[in-house]
């Protein structure tokens, strides 16, 4: 009897992450979803006209710079975290490994406030000098997102390179290829869906990043014509003025935040169905 | 490729290879050097005693540690018993179906959803719907959310290296399924779950943009829960981009890597000790 009553209410224990999901998704249609049906959604999604006060809603700037941002993140980090991956799998000495990855692993949990505002006091003037520009950019707030998203990409390529059966590269060998030839023909394509969820995984911590963005991406509300352009993601612009919005313009948070959530959930259930297919 | 063999190829791709990896721990180490140098002087023991006076300027930051200490211990209290259940509970008494499926792809949305969409979700539920306003509790039960899908990992992975002839020899001794959970599994499991615990501290620490929506900025000193308070990480993200003061942000990061550094480094060891213990 005892037992019975255990076993149910661990059940109930169990589906509170279903119910939390369920319960988020709820509270954030709930109160976004309103402004959406009012001025329309293509008029929400493709309007680059953001003006609170005088009721505008339209986040197409903010959709495309959030997806610049995100772009640019990735073509930076995805290069530097696979050398990583491929470095500490298969050319360092093990005992050197178990030191390097959690070393690297290290890097996610800093703050993501640590490193918008070394992206300040560095990242920023390094742009504006040398590249010109107001120096808070596109292409400062890609650098840092492409420096925070490295630790979960190379930590989970690390795991789906080490995943391939040993014998595939041992058959490359035997057959006179070079460790490199293994690699870059055997041992890659065979971890390829491992790297291609990394990535994901990767794109969608990029996209829903926001502290470290709004430190150094200049908060302009525009679409950007340039790398050296200030932008505003989605994620900025719901940060900034959450604080002070009222009525509709807190709804159009909300809605902003349903656009953003739409996007992470997408990548999400791609991931784990990749992650399901191996 | 055809101007080199493959021998002198492979070479040149290694060097590359190693000097980007060289670039990354390189960053890693950069970044820590900069804020101990600049922060690790402003360190005192008058720093972490006094409350923070003049916005920030002056003083210490005390009040911000009670309230990050106090966001943590509410997360926890929350978050443990929800992510140890459901991990008991798929770990011990279901089989891989449906069911199963469904809890666990919950929780790996549950895992990516980034923290400004549940700082909304705190916003509108505890501080407006509850009416609870910008306080501790607000904050530390949305950040309770943001832990739960660690807690659930680590806590199923650690009860899963526990041998099964464990529970074997506990059930032929005649003890029943809960109590061979409770005194044998749990016990064993003990180390692997703390480790999940501990880095869900670290986390917390590091974590702003739950909090700011829902415990806000207020920099007093926090009585009860029901009050509002700025955590460590807030402070400093304050300090940093209003320009309040670069050495009281300074040492203000110092501190909050200090002890996230700390506290990553011996989950890693305890985990390494537990997972060899049962290997």
């Amino acid at each position: 009897m005892k037992e019975k009553i255990i076993e149910k209410i661990l059940m109930i224990l169990a589906f509170s992450a279903i119910g939390l999901l369920l319960l988020i998704t709820v509270f954030i249609f709930r109160e976004g979803l309103p402004v959406i049906l009012k001025s329309g959604l293509p008029d929400f999604l493709f309007s680059a006209k953001w003006a609170p006060t005088k009721g505008r809603f339209g986040i197409l700037s903010m959709i495309i710079s959030s997806l610049a941002v995100t772009f640019n993140a990735i073509l930076l980090g995805v290069p530097l975290a696979l050398a990583c991956a491929i470095t500490l799998a298969e050319f360092t000495p093990h005992r050197w490994v178990v030191v390097l990855k959690p070393t690297i692993e290290l890097l996610a949990g800093i703050p993501s406030v640590v490193f918008g505002f070394l992206g300040v006091i560095f990242l920023v003037p390094l742009i504006r000098e040398y590249l010109g520009g107001p120096g808070l950019s596109l292409l400062a707030a890609s650098i840092i997102l492409a420096i925070m998203i490295l630790p979960t990409i190379t930590s989970i390529s690390i795991d789906a390179l080490q995943a391939v059966p040993l014998l595939y590269k041992e058959g490359a060998l035997a057959m006179g290829a070079t460790h490199w030839q293994a690699i870059r023909y055997v041992l890659l394509p065979a971890a390829r869906s491992g790297v291609v969820t990394a990535i994901i995984l990767g794109m969608a911590r990029a996209i829903g990043e926001t502290m470290a963005v709004i430190m150094v991406a200049g908060n302009a509300l525009k679409i950007p014509g340039s790398v050296l352009d200030p932008v505003r993601t989605l994620t900025s612009t719901i940060a900034l003025e959450m604080g002070y919005s009222t009525g509709d313009h807190r709804q159009a948070l909300f809605a902003a935040g349903i656009i953003l959530f739409v996007f992470i959930m997408g990548l999400n259930i791609l991931a784990t169905t990749l992650m399901r297919r191996k | 490729m055809k101007f080199f063999s493959p021998i002198v190829w492979q070479l040149m791709v290694k060097t590359l290879l190693w000097s980007l990896t060289g670039l990354t721990i390189g960053v890693l180490f950069f970044i820590i050097f900069v804020v101990f140098v600049n922060g690790l002087p402003q360190l005192s023991w008058e720093f972490l005693s006094t409350n923070p006076a003049d916005m920030g300027r002056s003083g210490g930051i005390l009040a911000t540690i009670v309230s990050t200490l106090y966001l943590i211990v509410i997360a926890l209290v929350v978050a443990t018993p929800l992510g140890l259940g459901t991990a008991i509970y798929l770990t011990e008494y279901t089989r891989e179906g449906p069911g199963t499926r469904i809890i666990r792809f919950g929780t790996e949305c549950l895992a990516g959803i980034p923290s400004i969409i549940l700082g909304l979700f705190g916003f509108a539920i505890f501080v407006m719907a509850f009416g609870w306003g910008w306080s501790l509790v607000s904050g530390g039960l949305t950040l309770s959310v943001m832990l739960l899908p660690t807690i659930i990992r680590t806590s199923e992975e650690s009860i899963l290296a526990v041998p099964l002839e464990y529970r074997e020899v506990s059930f032929s001794l005649g003890l029943g399924k809960w109590q061979t959970i409770t005194r044998i599994v749990l016990p064993s499991a003990l180390p692997g779950i703390a480790t999940g615990i501990v880095l869900s501290i670290a986390r917390s620490i590091g974590e702003t943009a739950v909090i700011i929506f829902t415990a806000g900025s207020s920099l007093r000193f926090p009585n009860t829960i029901f009050e509002s308070g700025r955590t460590l990480a807030v402070h400093f993200y304050i300090l940093a981009r209003e320009g309040i003061s670069m050495p009281m942000a300074y040492g203000t990061a110092a501190i909050l890597i200090v002890v996230i550094l700390a506290i990553n480094i011996s989950a890693y060891l305890m985990m390494r000790y537990f997972l060899k213990k049962y290997s």
